[in-house]
């Protein structure tokens, strides 16, 4: 009941007189996020406007999201929440909720309605996959390639299912070191249809013939485990083409200049966005779901693509999708979400692999090590 | 065969057949950096077989040129073949070659590398000789390249850890100093650089202070459990770091002090102090305790004592410990990982996020920066020690 007072005072506050109840927030604030190029299209779009609005106010970027789960496990045993809002994967913001460490939210409370007057909880639709989830961005695992290692002859690599085809494609590979994604992408380019490749990794046989499938390329791959690597690798001509977050090819391809394609067929898409710890003490909470609110407006959403080519979790956010920030080159071409690059594309199913990932991470672990 | 070794020479075989050994040697390299490996070992063995035979007809006088002049005909021949083949980079990398086998095949063929040896070795101890040298390099250089390679990187122009093709022929748009720009003007790497600077040398002062009274406590014979206290005192060096940091972290939530500086600077504190314990408990050995018993039969106070007579003679082991706590606080990630939030990230966080999360070449940067440092920080200390030896040496007694 407090809680939602506080709330509704904050929506009232941030409408009518940003300052007048400063008081009764904190003045600081730790967020959580990623690092690098992401991190900083998030302060560039949320934080740095927000301060500008609250005089005073210092914000603290933790770049700890890798190891939110396993952090927020010992803040909260050790009863010391230290962080006020964290940057995480949807398959995280599940877990987190269910563990009781994440804060459930109500969207059409906590989250501004869409300019034309639709409620958030329609606005954001689908993307509200855990009660405790506040969607930010669509990213999507794809592929990118050297465009001058392409043998002559040959036409550049379109699709996740090239990876596995080394007689026209030599060189080496780089793929994620985890069973996701790659599982998915190994059932579908061996035959199995779209719709049957989560019942097929349900049955040992299933995991068996993804191993295989992945088995063809073992040798020519290089494992992955820090989303940096694939761009790395590929800038240094030290493989052919991996997998790494489209945001990261768009960066070492348009501001870089990195001689890399995109290969967008199949590309796996996944979300990512905020959760509010449980437990936070309720001047930093008001602070937080202040933030928040303004942060995930439409406006805001769409301000952020400006700065890194992940697609707004808002479906009002997407037609005011503008410009690079420093480029000046449209950024909607760039978007995952983009019609030309969303032919074919795979839709991650978290809830599954929330129930399954302990399992298969055995399994492809061992697979790995043999 | 003479056994005058000034001029010994080995026989002709033996010459040629080794030098076209290492021919072979450096072919396989070659080779199998190219993808023809029997190719490249067969070439190899051929190219080092005719610079053993030029060699021995040059030592046995055939050619009437000096033996620096051929050694150079031989680098200049190398280098521009290496040009012809593959331009500027290889011919680098063949000049370098011409040079090794030049000089190697004259040191085999005028037996120059009998000299200076004794006589009596069998040719088995004179190869030993040579191993024995070739491995304590090769050691040397398996320590020092990692550390090396770094430093031209850093200059890159790109933001990835690539050596360029525009580096690689030496242009000067391949080169940058973006990333010392980054390091310097970059507010997250500022606050860390600062941080550290705060951190580090708050906690040698305590782990100096703490670490020297324990162990002149500790060097106390009538010190009762001193063995357990010591043990105790040291398990920070011991137990795993990261069993340490859990613990402090769990600790210090509770009493308020996750998250601060005090929090950082004690917990480094105690990983420093074992350091300092262990350093000056060694100079503790070789102190005389009669001449604080003479300090205080002439009515000085053991405050006065242990500054005016026993901190001069033990400073030496203060100082290596105290070294040992900056740098342990210095290089150390896991703990203020755990104890620190991000307002107190140091250096080496922002190092580690900053590999993890973009691998940027701003790495490169500071840690060129940080070795150089290092360098300056050592030589300061020898020269220091060598003034105080001197100084030492001068004095009476």
């Amino acid at each position: 009941m407090m809680i939602k007072k506080i709330s509704a005072l904050a929506a009232c506050t941030a409408l009518v007189a940003p300052a007048a109840f400063a008081a009764d927030m904190a003045d600081e604030m730790t967020i959580v996020s990623w690092g690098g190029a992401y991190q900083s299209s998030q302060v560039n779009a949320y934080s740095d406007p927000y301060k500008a609005k609250n005089d005073g106010l210092e914000v603290v970027w933790d770049e700890s999201s890798a190891q939110a789960v396993s952090k927020l496990r010992a803040q909260s045993e050790a009863g010391n929440i230290t962080w006020d809002l964290v940057d995480v994967e949807a398959a995280d913001a599940i877990r987190l909720c269910d563990e009781g460490l994440a804060m459930e939210i109500d969207p059409d409370e906590d989250l501004a309605a869409a300019p034309d007057g639709t409620s958030a909880e329609d606005d954001f639709g689908d993307m509200l996959v855990s009660d405790c989830f506040i969607p930010q961005i669509v990213f999507s695992t794809t592929f990118g390639y050297r465009t001058d290692m392409v043998p002559d002859g040959v036409e550049p690599p379109t699709s996740a299912c090239d990876v596995f085809d080394t007689e026209k494609y030599p060189g080496k590979r780089a793929l994620n070191k985890q069973p996701i994604a790659n599982m998915e992408w190994a059932l579908l380019c061996d035959g199995v249809a779209y719709e049957d490749v989560y019942d097929a990794l349900e049955t040992d046989e299933g995991v068996e013939r993804a191993l295989a499938k992945l088995g063809t390329i073992k040798d020519d791959t290089i494992w992955w485990t820090a989303s940096a690597q694939t761009p790395e690798l590929l800038a240094s001509g030290e493989i052919f083409m991996g997998s790494a977050y489209n945001g990261r090819l768009f960066s070492a391809i348009e501001e870089k200049k990195q001689p890399i394609g995109m290969a967008w067929d199949w590309q796996m898409f996944d979300l990512d966005g905020w959760i509010i710890p449980a437990g936070l003490p309720e001047d930093r909470l008001a602070r937080v779901k202040d933030f928040v609110m303004f942060a995930t407006d439409t406006q805001r959403l769409a301000d952020q693509a400006k700065y890194i080519s992940y697609g707004p979790a808002r479906a009002s956010s997407a037609p005011l999708v503008g410009k690079h920030a420093t480029l000046g080159i449209e950024m909607a071409p760039h978007m995952p979400t983009d019609p030309n690059n969303a032919e074919n594309t795979f839709v991650n199913n978290y809830d599954w692999w929330a129930d399954h990932r302990d399992d298969l991470d055995a399994k492809f672990q061992a697979w790995l090590a043999q | 065969m003479s056994f005058v070794t000034d001029t010994f020479r080995p026989s002709p075989r033996f010459t040629v057949g080794l030098v076209a050994a290492f021919g072979a040697l450096a072919g396989l390299f070659m080779g199998n950096a190219q993808g023809s490996l029997l190719f490249g070992i067969v070439a190899g063995a051929v190219l080092g077989a005719v610079v053993g035979l030029g060699a021995l007809a040059l030592a046995e006088g055939k050619f009437p040129v000096s033996r620096a002049a051929a050694r150079w005909a031989i680098v200049i021949l190398f280098a521009a073949a290496g040009y012809a083949i593959a331009g500027l980079a290889s011919a680098v990398v063949a000049g370098l070659a011409g040079c090794f086998f030049g000089w190697f095949a004259t040191w085999i063929a005028n037996g120059t590398y009998r000299r200076g040896l004794a006589p009596y070795l069998t040719p088995r101890q004179v190869l030993w000789y040579y191993t024995f040298r070739v491995i304590v390099w090769s050691i040397l250089i398996f320590l020092i390249t990692p550390i090396l390679v770094v430093m031209p990187l850093s200059f890159n122009a790109q933001d990835f850890f690539t050596f360029t093709p525009e580096m690689l022929a030496l242009k000067a748009e391949g080169f940058s100093l973006k990333h010392y720009h980054d390091f310097f003007y970059n507010p997250d790497w500022q606050q860390a650089l600062w941080n550290s600077l705060a951190i580090a040398p708050a906690a040698t002062v305590l782990s100096v202070a703490f670490g020297t009274l324990a162990a002149i406590g500790l060097s106390q014979p009538h010190v009762p459990f001193r063995q357990t206290i010591m043990a105790i005192l040291i398990s920070p060096m011991i137990v795993p770091l990261i069993i340490s940091a859990a613990g402090m972290y769990f600790f210090y939530s509770r009493i308020g002090l996750q998250g601060t500086y005090v929090g950082v600077v004690l917990a480094h504190a105690a990983l420093g102090i074992p350091f300092v314990i262990i350093t000056v408990t060694a100079t503790l050995v070789g102190f005389d305790r009669s001449l604080t018993r003479a300090a205080s039969s002439l009515g000085a106070n053991p405050v006065t004592t242990f500054f005016r007579v026993q901190m001069p003679l033990i400073l030496p082991g203060v100082i290596s410990g105290g070294l040992f706590a900056f740098i342990t606080s210095f290089d150390e990630v896991v703990v203020v990982l755990f104890v620190g939030s991000a307002s107190q990230k140091t250096l080496p966080w922002q190092m580690f996020i900053g590999l993890r999360e973009q691998i940027s070449p701003t790495i490169l940067a500071v840690a060129t920066v940080l070795v150089a440092i290092s360098i300056v920080l050592l030589t300061v200390v020898e020269l220091l020690r060598r003034r105080s030896e001197r100084l030492r040496g001068m004095s009476p007694g």
